[in-house]
């Protein structure tokens, strides 16, 4: 009789190693083909699994076999109009050399792609993008004000909720109870039992004393019997508190031109460049702030929606910005207690008298609270004058950084500049 | 059999399948097969999901198996095929184990588990059973353990040695797998236990008898060498991979021991790559002959019979040479009508079969196939046992394909001149010993430089592919000194040779 097992719960994911070690191995290839992809994807299709492809040649793997040429002989089905002594021109590329033992391993994927194709899951591909990167200067400036809390064990106490009841230590201590207050009874008990056997190996049942003898048994047995089996007394409750544990908070700026100076082209550029910031801090932080501001000739605080996806159009004061955000450092983060960062984007085009404002801003109201501020400039041309103004900046402090990108193919490259990871 | 027909009802009228059903099904199926003499292991059948399918399909079938990035790259490809649609799941996969595992999937119509019992439970299981090659070269009883053993101890040298380290090893071994096969020696038994009771103490012989290749000792005869130092090793070695392991002078224990391990299992796989035409076949031809049985016995419905006979067309279906869905002999196709003309001669012999097979037409035909798949591999199997019917019947034509010649020549076509000759040229088509670059260890320069010399003894004056030199860099790796392959033509002449010397660390 056979034996008929159902597996289908048993894990399905035993091939799991193996594909990280599959990727694993291919990693620089993979990274490769990301990149590629990145270019080409639209702002909202990043957060996707992707499709990737390396070359084969990288991941077949070698083993002796025959080349082309010498002397073969082989059978082939479905002759329609050959006789023996035809010949036949010898097909271009050589292809099919036919056989059974020939080309089984060395094809193993259909035949004729040069590549190898194959899915990531989101997971897979947002680890493979933002690999190595990290928000830079991370310290804890100080342990938070808002204490986190974890709930860990304390021992066992006699109050609590139902729900925390610890059946184990209640029956022990009930059962420990119990022999407690038998003890008493069943001593006497013991003595009583001696006693009246003693005595009706002499008397008969009538006797006085052993009627006082059979009642004090009576009497003592009921007691026992009426020791509870539990007593609200016996139950015991795990208990858990909170324990403080230290953590660091950080807020990230977000800040973006939208005027009408920037093109479509620019405004999608930089959109995609936050669009990875976005995901990169979302995935990376779990307890990160982001702070939304876009701006024309005035600043406003958005949501992630409208940041993304709202059109915009004006003129350009850079120094709007700055100034919100300024004064939402001081409302909301004060320096002390968090980890700031801001990254701005912008075509570098600013009302002229403007660019002065912004570097005093800089100087005396951002910089010092923040630990990195990073600039980039989407402008296929010559740099603006927001670039010029903000070198002297970037000498100044160290924590600013600044960086052009031309085209979308910039991009990635860019974003992993600015945010590599650096030795301590 | 037959001749005791009598009308039943089916035991299911719709194509959804229950574990009562299987058992019902299940039951009938080893009856039948018992009826006709089919010898098995006893069955384990497995109901696994798609996905655990594709697990299953990626780590070539085995339940349990080392993790390497082959198997992952197997995966995903797999995956992504089935993923797109392009490929239906290989609906069987069985293990040559006792007792024998089918998986069943989940996701298939009750018609086709029962297809796949009937095939892979009762055909390939008597094949594995019974066929001289697996008897001789495999033990059912013991593979699952020895797999078992392998997993947990290259995860071992893994945590110990590094995943690097371990996976370079098996990059190396994997590229000489099909090396690693003694074809004429009967490999001992394997047993988990054993292997771990001896593991230990071969590791430590071994590292022993290594040294003894470079003994530094001098000779006592020092006057003797005019003459031309001896060849080591004496008779050159087919079996590659185990000259590395005994003799590769720079491996540690545990690498030999994976060593050790690819060819173990590579060994197990050998009998499967020689009778693939014939496993195929033979439990092709029961599945189809058990289901009918079934049918005639009116245990299951005309639907039942349709679904079964149009996946089964599928499967035999070969396609001719100028198709575009030719790739090759489909061996389910070759080996199932071969089988069902076995029968035919045996039943119904024409006066040709007469001609072409006298000790086989009219026996009983149930003892002449036993007889076939017990003492058979393909390339002896197609040799014996093709017939004139079944070359016209696939239009069977060979070709000879000479770089010397600016065009390729039909050399024989599907008519009385041409049988022998088209027969002949198929057997040897899956003759692994021709297909297989002849490549054996030829010297081993023990008082120089200690390099290995590989040669190439070239068939029909057929090269070896530029890639040679990929697999070149492995041996070298593994042996730890400079290697060098010869390719030598006809004459002893060399021709070719590739170099490598091993990485540096």
């Amino acid at each position: 009789m056979a034996q008929i097992v159902d597996r289908r719960l048993n894990g399905k994911n035993k091939s799991a190693v193996n594909r990280q070690k599959f990727l694993r191995r291919f990693r620089k290839q993979i990274k490769k083909s990301i990149e590629n992809v990145i270019s080409e994807r639209s702002v909202t299709d990043l957060d996707k699994g992707e499709k990737i492809s390396i070359p084969k040649k990288d991941t077949s793997e070698p083993f002796f076999h025959h080349g082309q040429g010498g002397h073969r002989d082989m059978v082939h089905p479905g002759n329609k109009e050959f006789h023996q002594g035809d010949t036949i021109p010898r097909p271009q590329g050589g292809g099919q050399s036919g056989g059974q033992g020939d080309g089984s391993e060395a094809s193993d994927s259909g035949e004729g792609e040069d590549d190898f194709i194959f899915e990531l899951s989101r997971e897979e591909f947002l680890q493979f993008f933002f690999e190595d990167l990290e928000l830079p200067n991370l310290v804890k400036t100080k342990l938070s004000t808002i204490i986190e809390t974890k709930k860990v064990r304390a021992g066992h106490t006699s109050e609590g909720i139902p729900s925390n009841i610890n059946v184990v230590r209640s029956l022990t201590g009930a059962m420990g109870r119990r022999m407690a207050l038998r003890g008493p009874y069943k001593k006497e008990l013991k003595k009583i039992d001696a006693e009246l056997n003693d005595l009706l190996k002499r008397h008969d049942e009538s006797d006085p004393v052993i009627i006082d003898l059979r009642e004090r048994i009576h009497y003592l047995k009921n007691k026992i019997k009426r020791i509870p089996f539990i007593d609200s007394f016996d139950l015991r409750y795990d208990n858990r508190i909170d324990h403080p544990v230290p953590t660091t908070q950080a807020v990230m700026f977000c800040i973006m031109d939208v005027s009408g100076s920037m093109g479509r082209e620019e405004k999608d550029i930089a959109k995609r460049f936050f669009m990875l910031l976005y995901l990169f801090l979302t995935r990376t932080y779990e307890k990160i702030q982001i702070v939304f501001i876009s701006h024309h000739t005035v600043a406003s605080e958005v949501d992630e929606e409208t940041f993304f996806y709202s059109r915009e159009t004006g003129g350009t004061v850079v120094s709007s910005a700055l100034k919100l955000m300024a004064s939402i450092i001081q409302d909301r983060y004060s320096s002390n207690d968090w980890n700031i960062y801001a990254a701005q984007a912008s075509d570098g085009d600013n009302w002229h008298n403007d660019s002065k404002m912004c570097i005093d801003l800089l100087n005396k109201n951002i910089m010092p609270f923040v630990q990195y501020y990073s600039y980039i400039e989407i402008t296929p041309d010559q740099h603006q004058n927001l670039w010029d103004e903000y070198t002297h900046i970037q000498s100044g402090w160290d924590n600013f950084a600044m960086k052009k990108i031309e085209k979308i193919a910039d991009i990635y490259p860019v974003f992993r500049k600015l945010f590599e990871k650096r030795d301590a | 059999m037959a001749n005791s027909v009598k009308k039943n009802s089916p035991i299911s009228e719709t194509s959804e399948w229950t574990f009562e059903l299987i058992e019902k099904y299940h039951a009938e199926i080893e009856r039948i097969a018992g009826d006709f003499g089919l010898s098995t292991y006893p069955v384990q059948l497995e109901i696994i999901t798609a996905e655990q399918m594709m697990d299953a399909y990626s780590s070539v079938g085995m339940p349990v198996g080392y993790s390497h990035w082959t198997f992952g790259k197997e995966f995903v490809n797999t995956e992504k095929n089935y993923k797109r649609g392009q490929m239906g799941l290989a609906y069987e996969i069985v293990i040559n184990s006792d007792p024998c595992i089918a998986y069943l999937m989940e996701e298939n119509s009750m018609p086709m588990q029962a297809l796949v019992i009937a095939h892979a439970a009762y055909g390939h299981n008597s094949f594995f059973k019974n066929n001289y090659l697996f008897t001789t070269w495999t033990s059912a009883d013991s593979i699952i353990d020895y797999l078992l053993f392998a997993k947990n101890y290259i995860a071992k040298c893994e945590t110990r040695y590094g995943e690097e380290a371990v996976e370079n090893i098996l990059d190396s071994c994997h590229a000489l797998k099909n090396f690693g096969v003694d074809r004429y020696k009967r490999p001992p038994t394997l047993s988990m236990q054993e292997e771990q009771n001896r593991q230990q103490e071969r590791a430590d012989y071994l590292q022993s008898q290594v040294n003894e290749l470079w003994r530094t000792i001098p000779d006592k005869d020092p006057d003797g060498k005019d003459a031309a130092p001896p060849r080591y090793p004496s008779e050159p070695q087919e079996n590659i991979l185990y000259f590395i392991e005994k003799h590769a002078p720079l491996l540690e224990p545990w690498q030999r021991e994976i060593v050790r391990i690819v060819r173990k299992i590579s060994q197990y796989f050998y009998p499967q790559r020689q009778t693939q035409v014939m496993n195929e076949g033979w439990a092709t031809f029961w599945h189809y002959t058990i289901l009918n049985q079934l049918y005639d016995e009116g245990l299951c419905t005309d639907g039942f019979m349709m679904e079964f006979l149009q996946s089964h067309t599928n499967v035999v279906a070969q396609p001719g040479f100028d198709s575009e869905y030719y790739s090759g002999i489909n061996p389910y196709a070759l080996g199932f009508n071969m089988m069902t003309d076995i029968r035919r001669i045996c039943e119904q012999p024409t006066d040709e079969d007469k001609e072409w097979f006298p000790d086989i037409a009219n026996t009983d035909w149930n003892e002449t196939m036993h007889f076939a798949m017990k003492n058979f591999k393909d390339e002896s199997f197609i040799g014996q046992y093709l017939s004139p019917k079944l070359m016209r019947d696939f239009k069977l034509f060979a070709i000879t394909d000479d770089d010397r010649n600016r065009k390729i020549q039909v050399s024989a076509i599907h008519d009385s001149n041409g049988y022998q000759n088209v027969r002949s040229t198929l057997s040897e088509q899956y003759n692994l010993g021709s297909n297989e670059p002849n490549i054996q260890v030829y010297n081993v320069d023990a008082k120089g430089n200690r390099s290995l010399t590989l040669r190439h003894t070239q068939h029909l004056r057929r090269p070896l592919d530029k890639s040679a030199y990929e697999v070149i860099k492995h041996v070298a790796r593994l042996w730890g000194f400079d290697v060098k392959l010869e390719s030598v033509d006809a004459n002893e002449k060399v021709v070719k040779t590739f170099e490598c010397s091993p990485p540096k660390h």
